[in-house]
């Protein structure tokens, strides 16, 4: 049955009059639980920037940064598949993820990325924690790199590739968030875990990537059309916002923290809390639009007219 | 419609088993027509599913959803059926007298004859819909499955194969009909198989087997795209001038549906999306857009190591 009253109440904001079955959600809302698979967009986003970080702090020898690039690489991406066999309806046939390889899959792409990658960067992490088998530990961590990248983004593919409004429709900027948060991520871990003296590319990082997510944020916003709202309203337009007052803020820390180690270490907290709820944001966001017909039906009608007015 | 040559993604496409791997003399292409017009939302299908296929009762909670208190599609209930109250307008259309006994005295009914446009009781339409998986040329659920759960069967339909999902969810939120949904207490994914045990059979899915009206109407696809046109003919003619298919269309955002309707309003008004896309669509883009992100942030790091040790 239509809503009288809530469509009333809706068409007074830009006319967005819909119909539904009484407002229930058209599609369903993802069953993926918290926190499990913001846990895992992070942690991937994180390792993907800290193998990069790693390999080029070892070319420019920097041997503190390289340590932390690889023990940051190989725990963020172990991590990362533990919250995902943990998000599992049946943990057991985890393995079954490997059983195909499947182009239509982002997640089936992801698992053949993640696996190699958790692989090679434990090996590198391991070598460089022992001191034993450094060629090995260079050459693991020179192939992890080169999934690196994949790995910063690939997850914003995942999200996008669903029926979800919030997330598909801004598949075009949805990457570039993740990608900006992390190389910020990894950026705060280096700025916590190394002496400053080293740490320069990381506070770079940290503000290089900073600039990236909101930038990309906000284009993303703009671009949702109606979707947007759920960006920047509820719960979730909360937690997106806090997500950016902590960019923000670290950011501004880790430009004093080449002075001052309270400064490096605010910066580094304040940005993983950020790149965190970034994720957490984002997931909640596509939650709420599963779960109001309202994104599903109004977005869809507008394609409709455009279509016809095109046509006709 | 696709950037695609074979439209391997999205667009019209003849044949989704021979896509899939099956050899050209696999058996034809089977669905469901599912004609609301007739329905009579006597459940009958959601009932004959369930127990075909042995699927647990959803609980017992009223929903307030007219005489609905399935209330949608998920992991153990692949019918349902939708009741849709609607107030409508007698001056623009005929009210049908059905007999229902009234308050006067046999014999004065004469006197008594009630004035249909003062009657708010007479001023209600029903529309019934039994809903159920689309059997999707490009099946999003099936796009997504990272494991290869989710199969095309020789006969063009879509299939959980439950002995090797790992229950990742993924399909969920991938369908753009809500059908398809995980069972929390086998954790795997689960949804209509088309009966595939009574098709290899040469029996009718349970549902449409038990559908009293003809609502539900199981047969190759084409026939069924014959059928519903000639039947939306039919009823345009006498005057149901709102009666439309929905799903029928190889050109549509899925390809077309192995299982389609036709409805008496707006598609969104039962529930289902007005303009459904695969969302695998546009996953070419999507990939190009996150290797330009890769880029930039493979880039961005390494830019930050170039200069003073500052
Ligand atoms: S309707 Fe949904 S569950 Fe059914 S085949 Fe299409 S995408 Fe899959
Ligand atoms: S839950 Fe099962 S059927 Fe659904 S995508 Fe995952 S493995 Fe495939
Ligand atoms: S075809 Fe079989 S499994 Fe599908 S809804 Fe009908 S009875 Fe249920």
């Amino acid at each position: 049955m239509s809503r009288p009253d809530d469509s009333a109440e809706r068409s007074a904001e830009a006319g967005n009059d819909f119909r539904s079955y009484y407002g229930q959600p058209i599609i369903k809302e993802p069953t993926w639980k918290v926190p499990d698979v913001p846990a895992y967009l992070y942690l991937g986003g994180l390792a993907g920037a800290s193998s990069s970080m790693a390999v080029l702090a070892e070319l420019t020898g920097r041997t503190h940064l390289n340590r932390t690039g690889r023990v940051a690489a190989a725990v963020g991406s172990t991590a990362s598949v533990v919250a995902l066999i943990h998000d599992l309806g049946r943990p057991a046939r985890f393995l079954n993820m490997l059983r195909v390889f499947k182009p239509t899959s982002p997640l089936s792409v992801g698992s053949w990325i993640i696996a190699p990658f958790s692989s090679l960067t434990a090996a590198a992490a391991a070598s460089e924690i022992t001191g034993r088998l450094p060629l090995i530990g260079r050459l693991t961590s020179i192939s992890a790199s080169v999934l690196a990248p994949a790995m910063t983004t690939y997850t914003a593919v995942l999200l996008s590739d669903t029926a979800v409004p919030g997330w598909h429709e801004v598949y075009r900027e949805l990457p570039f968030v993740f990608a900006g948060s992390a190389v910020s991520s990894a950026g705060a871990v280096g700025m916590l875990a190394t002496p400053r003296g080293e740490a320069a590319p990381a506070r770079r990082m940290a503000l290089a990537g900073s600039a990236l997510e909101l930038a990309a944020s906000h284009r993303m916003e703009q671009r949702a059309g109606v979707i947007g709202e759920v960006y920047r309203e509820g719960r979730s337009g909360k937690v997106v916002r806090a997500a950016k007052v902590l960019t923000c803020v670290g950011a501004g820390a880790a430009l004093l923290a080449r002075r001052s180690r309270v400064a490096a270490i605010g910066a580094g907290l304040c940005l993983t809390a950020a790149s965190a709820a970034t994720r957490y944001g984002i997931f909640e966001a596509g939650r709420v639009s599963a779960r109001d017909p309202k994104y599903t039906v109004v977005p869809q009608r507008e394609r409709l007219a455009n279509e016809g007015a095109a046509s006709g | 419609m696709s950037a695609d040559g074979d439209n391997r993604l999205s667009g019209p496409l003849a044949d989704p088993a021979v896509e899939a791997g099956y050899p050209p003399e696999h058996p034809e292409r089977v669905g469901f027509f599912t004609d609301t017009s007739v329905c009579i939302g006597c459940k009958a299908c959601e009932v004959a599913c369930k127990e075909w296929n042995l699927l647990p009762e959803d609980g017992l909670e009223l929903s307030g959803m007219s005489y609905d208190n399935t209330q949608d599609l998920g992991a153990t209930t692949w019918r349902h059926v939708a009741f849709v109250e609607q107030r409508i307008d007698t001056t623009t259309r005929e009210t049908v007298d059905i007999g229902m006994p009234d308050m006067t005295r046999p014999g004065d009914s004469s006197t008594a004859a009630v004035d249909p446009t003062e009657d708010a009781a007479t001023q209600i339409r029903w529309l019934m819909s039994s809903d159920v998986c689309k059997h999707c040329t490009h099946a999003a659920c099936l796009d997504v499955c990272p494991t290869g759960a989710l199969i095309r069967t020789e006969y063009g339909t879509v299939m959980v194969q439950d002995d090797v999902c790992n229950g990742c969810g993924y399909c969920v939120p991938a369908c753009p009909y809500g059908v398809i949904d995980t069972r929390p207490d086998t954790g795997g994914a689960s949804k209509c198989t088309m009966c595939q045990d009574r098709l290899g059979a040469g029996e009718t899915p349970a549902c449409a087997a038990a559908c009293p009206t003809e609502s539900i109407q199981y047969g190759p696809l084409d026939e069924l795209r014959d059928r519903a046109a000639q039947r939306v003919d039919e009823l345009h003619e006498q005057g149901v001038t709102e009666a439309r298919l929905y799903g029928h269309e190889p050109t549509d955002g899925v390809g077309g549906d192995g299982a389609f309707f036709l409805l008496l309003d707006e598609p969104e008004v039962y529930g289902l999306p007005p303009d459904p896309v695969v969302t695998t669509r546009d996953l070419p883009s999507m990939w190009k857009h996150a290797a330009g992100a890769a880029l930039t942030a493979a880039v961005t790091i390494a830019a930050c190591f170039v200069g003073g040790k500052r």
